[in-house]
């Protein structure tokens, strides 16, 4: 019984986590943010940003694995090489409002870009 | 913020500025002091990346036979009964060793997976590595926990899964390098391209030639060029003559004859001869950098196709996770006397076996390999979404001029009427056509000049678009232009249409001339079809695709040219701005059109179509309104651009069905849904493989695209 009520709590708590809950936002308000590439996640992988703002992100790539090497903002139509250990400043202007994801070809690495009026 | 130090260097040409700021606004700031200048950006140097990923690759292969070596042993020992049963001291002790053993491979070899579960689950991310991280943690758990507490499950149950751990956490190592080598043929087509930039140039300085690095030309600089050398620089010749090998950028093999005034690029050979040139652009602004830019972006983006997948990918992870419980529950339940044994199995199984990568990859490895291979024949593809368009084309579209044709039309009767002469008609004509941009024009000029006629002053020029031109010559009005300009103007032109008619069937484009309301002459001018066209178009009819032509020319001469190359359809008589009404009106008969034109005039029917294709001069690839550009003249470049799109999607589909029936059917029977009939119940170290070799597959399928080759079929 213990192990049902267990098992039933942790798919609640997956559900939360995972589609219910969101990260810490980091908000840019310099305009500009680094976003460092490591260990299979973006971080910070929430970026705030006012909509009509340019935005400068510089990514910043340590993780060696093949899957990191490209970043995609398919909303944005941007797709950027990121070579290992260089910085790679990605500027948009997003104008509408909402949440846009940004990833990896695979959609391993994750990040997402709220854009707020 | 701002500019802290800045150097200009006059003899080499180059600036060098410090500080935080956009290199744009730089550029604008030299530009608006009354100098040009631009980027020394070279071209990524491959070799460093080439290197950080063998240094990975070895890493891979390193922590794979570390895994193997704990693995082996642990599993034939397992296997062959040589360990004794958990549940004694001396096999608790054994145990407890492999345990350690296991701890470490799952450290050195699988810290990576752990690391990166971890931090994704800080940031409410779930991935690979959090299926794989969690599949053999578990496992080790479990397994040290029924080593140190025998006695806390039925006695069926005691047993350990420390070899699977550690030979799942092998696998999945050996399948990513595998993976990776094979990841290193999918961008084989743009290391191909950065290999065309030469690395040093030779550079007239003060009277001297030297061999300086790449990034040291400046703009303006003037080059030397020897017999076989690589151009550096984009530029245009000043001295000298050759024979340039452009190939690799346009994919037309014949080398192409330039003396000075001439434009060369970079990254094409000099044959013969030797020149010097000056630079006009560098860095990052030479043709060749920007098709790599565009390669690049193209093979990065994805089409329509991909989005889903990109949905079902973006909750994957999650759902499995879910799935793994649920298994465990229905096991733990359900399973009878080994019930606990045969839960954390199958929750293992199930979160080894799920492979996101596979369904992730699908779309863009292949997309990635076939703008690469387009890139290689002189097709460039401007995104993933024109590719997966041009693979469903049901019409093409094709301009005439300059697109079937030569685009360089010729003067080939001139007829002037009762009382004149061939000179007068013809130097009434060409003193019209000076002010004119029309296509036609130029060839009326030059049969002008090669009769060594001067043209006259004409005034009030003016251009009716489509029509012809109108100017005053001797304070009397002068029209030049087709029938309907005549009509327009009721200038009789009855006698003399039969002539018209005649010139208009063999293809030429007759042209009357008018001076002072009356006809005064016919002009006809050919533009000879280019010598492939028509075997182009029958390939294109092969594909199964319906050709149309649209052309300005009158329905005759358009009948004569249609004919000659063999389209099934011609619309004669349209206006520039008609085009794209022409377009549109096709695709309301639901047809998925492309549009094949010069990019210039036809701008706005290339928007218009599903796919607009640009047919390219040379290496001008600053055709901002196509989805495809053709580097080349032939128009072949469409059939092969259709042909690797259909290829593409093929593959594509392959792909997504693979991954899609891979993981809908590998869960399931993870989660043991053969067992209650057949009994079976899947290994983990199984799932593992299976795991490893699911994105092996779907890269290796997409490499195939590299061996697609266009057909050249001459009818």
């Amino acid at each position: 019984m213990m192990i049902n009520i267990a098992g039933l709590l942790l798919i609640a708590f997956i559900i939360w986590w995972f589609w219910i809950a969101k990260p810490k936002s980091l908000v840019a308000r310099n305009e500009s943010v680094e976003i460092i590439v490591e260990n299979g996640v973006y971080t910070p992988a929430r970026v705030e940003v006012i909509a009509g703002q340019t935005i400068r992100l510089k990514f910043l790539r340590k993780d060696p694995n093949p899957c990191a090497e490209q970043v995609v903002f398919s909303d944005f139509n941007i797709s950027e090489t990121l070579p290992l250990g260089q910085e790679v400043e990605i500027k948009l202007t997003p104008k509408q409002t909402g949440e846009f994801d940004f990833t990896c070809q695979m959609q391993m690495f994750r990040g997402t870009l709220v854009v707020k009026a | 913020m701002g500019v802290e130090r800045a150097s200009v260097n006059f003899a080499e040409h180059t600036a060098v500025v410090e500080g935080e700021v956009a290199v744009a606004d730089i550029i604008a700031a030299v530009k608006q002091a009354g100098y040009d200048a631009a980027e020394l950006k070279n071209i990524a140097d491959e070799s460093e990346k080439e290197a950080a990923e063998m240094r990975y690759y070895r890493a891979l292969l390193r922590k794979t036979a570390v895994a193997a070596i704990v693995g082996i042993p642990l599993f034939a020992g397992g296997m062959s009964g040589l360990f004794p049963p958990i549940n004694t001291v001396v096999g608790q002790w054994i145990w407890g060793i492999a345990g350690l053993a296991t701890l470490f491979v799952l450290i050195y070899s699988g810290g990576h997976f752990f690391t990166g579960a971890w931090k994704s689950f800080q940031s409410h991310n779930a991935n690979m590595d959090t299926l794989i991280a969690l599949g053999t943690g578990t496992a080790w758990l479990y397994s040290m926990t029924i080593t140190l507490f025998p006695h806390s499950v039925p006695s069926l149950a005691q047993h350990a899964y420390f070899e699977a751990a550690v030979i799942i956490i092998g696998l999945i190592n050996f399948g990513s390098a595998l993976e990776m080598r094979a990841r290193g043929k999918t961008s084989e087509a743009i290391k191909r391209l950065i290999g065309l930039q030469p690395k040093t140039a030779r550079v007239v300085r003060d009277g001297q030639e030297v061999d300086v690095p790449i990034e040291d030309v400046g703009l303006d600089e003037t080059l030397r060029v020897r017999p076989g050398e690589r151009i550096a620089v984009d530029g245009v010749i000043i001295e000298g003559r050759s024979n340039v090998d452009e190939s690799m950028l346009t994919g037309e093999p014949m080398p192409v004859d330039k003396s000075s005034g001439d434009e060369v690029s970079a990254g094409t050979i000099n044959t013969q001869g030797t020149f010097l040139f000056q630079a006009k652009r560098i860095g990052a602004d030479t043709a060749l950098a920007q098709i790599i830019d565009m390669v690049r972006q193209a093979q990065s983006s994805k089409p329509a196709i991909g989005r889903l997948v990109d949905k079902v990918a973006a909750i994957f992870v999650p759902v499995v996770l879910i799935f793994a419980v649920l298994t465990f529950l229905v096991w733990f339940n359900f399973g009878g006397d080994m019930h606990l044994g045969f839960a954390v199995v199958t929750t293992m199984t199930v979160l080894i076996i799920a492979c996101p990568c596979a369904l992730g990859l699908a779309t863009p490895i292949s997309i990635m390999v076939a703008v690469g291979k387009a890139a290689e024949s002189g097709i460039l593809i401007r995104n993933g979404e024109a590719l997966q368009q041009a693979g469903h084309l049901t019409t093409v579209v094709l301009d005439k001029t300059g697109t079937i044709t030569e685009g360089s039309p010729r003067v080939t009767d001139v007829i002037p009427v009762e009382g004149m002469n061939q000179d007068q008609v013809l130097q009434w004509a060409a003193s019209l056509e000076a002010g004119s941009e029309h296509p036609l024009a130029s060839a009326i000029l030059l049969a002008a000049n090669e009769a060594n006629l001067d043209t006259l002053t004409v005034e009030s020029f003016s251009a009716v678009a489509g029509h012809g031109v109108h100017a005053m010559l001797n304070d009397k009005p002068v029209f030049f232009g087709n029938a309907k300009l005549m009509q327009k103007n009721s200038i009789k032109i009855e006698r003399y249409e039969e002539q018209a008619t005649a010139l208009a069937k063999l293809g030429r484009t007759p042209m009357y001339l008018a001076y002072d309301q009356k006809l005064a002459g016919i002009v006809a001018v050919a533009d000879p079809i280019k010598e492939d066209s028509k075997s182009a178009i029958q390939g294109l009819k092969k594909l199964g695709i319906k050709v149309v032509m649209l052309t300005g020319d009158n329905r005759a001469t358009a009948q004569a040219v249609a004919q000659q190359v063999g389209v099934d359809e011609f619309i004669a008589e349209v206006l520039p701005q008609e085009k794209d009404k022409k377009v549109a009106a096709l695709q309301s008969s639901g047809a998925i059109v492309a549009m094949v034109g010069d990019g210039i005039n036809d701008a706005p029917a290339l928007a218009r179509a599903d796919v607009g294709f640009a047919i390219g001069s040379g290496t001008d690839v600053a055709i901002e309104s196509a989805d495809i550009t053709l580097m080349r003249g032939s128009l072949h470049g469409v059939v092969d651009a259709i042909a690797i799109s259909r290829a593409t999607l093929r593959n594509i589909k392959q792909n997504l069905f693979g991954a899609f029936i891979y993981n809908t059917l590998g869960i399931p029977v993870a989660a043991g849904i053969l067992y209650p009939v057949f009994g079976i119940l899947l290994n983990p170290m199984i799932a593992g493989a299976a795991m490893a070799m699911s994105s092996v597959t779907v890269v290796s399928n997409a490499n195939r695209l590299r061996l697609f080759k266009p057909r050249r079929e001459i009818v």
